[in-house]
């Protein structure tokens, strides 16, 4: 069968930077599988790279078996594969309601209608209601994006994500910034996705990495340094040495 | 109950945000009214609601589009020449004209939008003002088809509908010019309201969000570009018909700078600042050229220079933030 994502000898270069070095990794349909790293690992250019933001200098991609490596980003998140960014990337002067309602309308092929209102249509606001009330974004959902609190867009930047329907779900440090006390709302949305999705999830909070990964991989300077169970990696003398002692004194 | 009391707020509130207005009312009803009332100033008036029509046409583009343009007059001067020189042609009915003219021009921004795609403001800027210059100095070039210096000469339109002739007061032309901008204005609502519209407005938000939510950003670009320079053509065939005259002045670069002003005199992104700035510019123009008509220009920029040193919402003492949000700027 084949892999929901599937990346093969993936490398970018950023003049003499090998940011992201011959990189291989199997995303199984339902994986919950996190990449971990020190900073500058080269995570984020990852991420860039399979949803289409950067063109690799070398590798392909495989979505569902089919290459995607030249496809354009709106073209791979219409195939499923949706990503989230490290740093807010939203709408700031449009409301959640209207945020999700376009992502939506999106997925069902609504969004070249011209003479239709926005939310005419009963089925895309009950989706959109749906998935404010899973982030608990439904207080807030006519509220200007760029006026909300930190933590409430941090929330509607994976409910985006989440209203384009994928199949393959890469979140970029969804809990960045995140007090304590709010991380488990963020995953807690996440946690509710279909079972069928397949979630690569980059994160530096162990406790969330080890409470959510079924698989885990080390990105250390572009390059995987091992991959294998939560336990493995834990026990590996590398990863404690390389990423877990910079953890330590960083 | 519960889980239909979020889905009927929700409901509302996107019926909310398109919902007229009362002082969308008013604004149309005073136009309507303009033109029972001051039949004295149809030929001024006439032209106000053409410059509104075509600052309309900007806000399409860089109030939702996000694309500054200071080449914007390149479709309204097309448009002209279209309608002109149809009407020379011996075609005279003025909405053949208007059609041809739309879509002269829609299909001049359509392969010019793909210029505008990429870059920042200011390439898009030169871009736009490139455009616009090479159109001017090929219909300068080009006498033996639009007559150069000259404009276009002989140019009759024929009467409205068949029935009613253009006459010197303006009395048709108004009423003509109104109607397009109304039906035009109503058609743009429309759109802005509709998803198409808020996916123009997520590019300009945030084109890098607007793509990974799986958004054809370029495509959104050129149809907003296109539709504009539809609007814009018109608004010059309204010009070329009512005033029976192509000159290249209407490609000119001052069109395309005062056209910019009038947005930002009223606002852009709400759809009735570049009405409003329309009026006020050529109101101002109008006035302050009675008085002392050398310094024009004067007047003009001391306001500028005001509105951007004390910010227009001050200098009207807050009668345009009302005005925006009675008119539901946040769309
Ligand atoms: N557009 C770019 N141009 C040049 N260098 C870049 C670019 N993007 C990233 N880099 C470099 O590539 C390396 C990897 O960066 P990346 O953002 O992928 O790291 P990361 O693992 O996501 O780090 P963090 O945990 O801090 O988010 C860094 O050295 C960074 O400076
Ligand atoms: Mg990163």
């Amino acid at each position: 069968m084949n892999a929901a994502l599937e990346i093969v000898g993936l490398s970018r270069r950023f003049g003499g930077l090998v940011a992201t070095n011959d990189v291989s990794l199997r995303l199984e349909r339902g994986a919950r599988h996190a990449l971990i790293g020190p900073n500058g690992a080269g995570k984020t250019t990852l991420i860039n790279l399979l949803s289409g933001v950067l063109a690799p200098s070398a590798g392909r991609i495989l979505l569902d078996g089919t290459d995607i490596t030249a496809l354009r980003p709106d073209a791979r998140v219409h195939r499923g594969l949706v990503r989230t960014f490290q740093i807010n990337q939203l709408f700031a002067d449009l409301t959640p309601l209207t945020t999700v309602g376009l992502a939506v309308s999106r997925r069902l092929g609504l969004d070249r209608q011209f003479w239709r209102r926005l939310g005419s249509k009963g089925e895309i606001v009950d989706e959109c209601v749906a998935i404010l009330e899973r982030f608990d974004l439904l207080g807030v959902m006519n509220e200007r994006v760029g006026a909300l609190p930190y933590g409430r867009q941090r929330l509607l930047e994976i409910a985006l994500a989440i209203a384009c329907g994928p199949r393959v779900l890469l979140l970029d440090e969804p809990a960045a910034g995140v007090p304590e006390g709010e991380r488990e709302g963020i995953l807690a949305g996440v946690a509710a996705l279909p079972v069928e999705v397949s979630v690569l999830l980059i994160e530096h909070d162990m406790d969330l990495v080890f409470r959510f990964a079924q698989r885990i991989s080390v990105l250390v300077n572009g390059s995987v340094l091992m991959q294998g169970s939560p336990a493995e990696v834990a026990a590996d003398a590398r990863v404690r040495e390389v990423y877990l002692g910079e953890e330590v004194h960083g | 109950m519960s889980a239909a009391a979020p889905h009927a707020a929700a409901r509302a509130a996107l019926r909310e945000v398109a919902r007229w207005k009362p002082a969308e009312y008013a604004f149309w009803a005073a136009t309507a009214a303009s033109w029972f009332l001051l039949p004295g100033q149809h030929l001024l008036l006439n032209e106000i609601a053409i410059f509104a029509l075509f600052a309309l046409s900007l806000d399409l583009v860089l109030g939702f589009g996000g694309i500054v343009s200071l080449g914007h007059a390149a479709y309204f001067g097309f448009g002209g020449y279209a309608a002109g020189m149809l009407a020379q042609a011996g075609y005279t009915d003025p909405l053949l004209g208007l059609a041809a003219a739309a879509l002269a021009s829609a299909a001049l921004g359509f392969v010019t939008s793909f210029l505008v795609l990429r870059g920042s403001d200011l390439t898009r800027i030169m871009v736009t003002l490139s455009v616009s210059l090479v159109l001017f100095e090929l219909a300068n070039r080009l006498t033996w088809l639009t007559g150069g210096a000259d404009g276009l000469q002989g140019i009759t339109i024929g009467p409205l509908l068949g029935r009613f002739d253009f006459d010197l007061a303006g009395h048709v032309a108004y009423a003509y010019s109104l109607v397009v901008l109304f039906v035009l204005f109503l058609a743009a609502r429309r759109i802005v309201h509709s998803p198409f519209g808020w996916t123009v407005r997520a590019v300009r938000g945030n084109a890098l969000r607007a793509a990974a939510i799986g958004l054809a950003v370029d495509l959104r670009l050129v149809g907003i570009y296109t539709m504009a320079a539809l609007y814009a053509g018109i608004a010059g065939a309204l010009l070329a018909q009512s005033t029976q005259f192509v000159s290249l002045d209407m490609l000119a670069f001052h069109r395309s700078a005062d056209l910019l002003l009038m947005l930002v005199i009223g606002g852009v992104g709400y759809l009735y600042g570049g009405m409003i700035g329309a009026l006020v510019f050529k109101a101002m123009q109008n006035w302050v050229a009675d008085i002392t008509p050398e310094y024009w220009q004067f007047w003009i920029g001391l306001l500028l220079v005001l509105l951007v040193v004390i910010g227009r919402e001050r200098i009207f003492a807050g009668s345009l933030v009302l005005a925006r949000r009675a008119f539901g700027r946040r769309g």
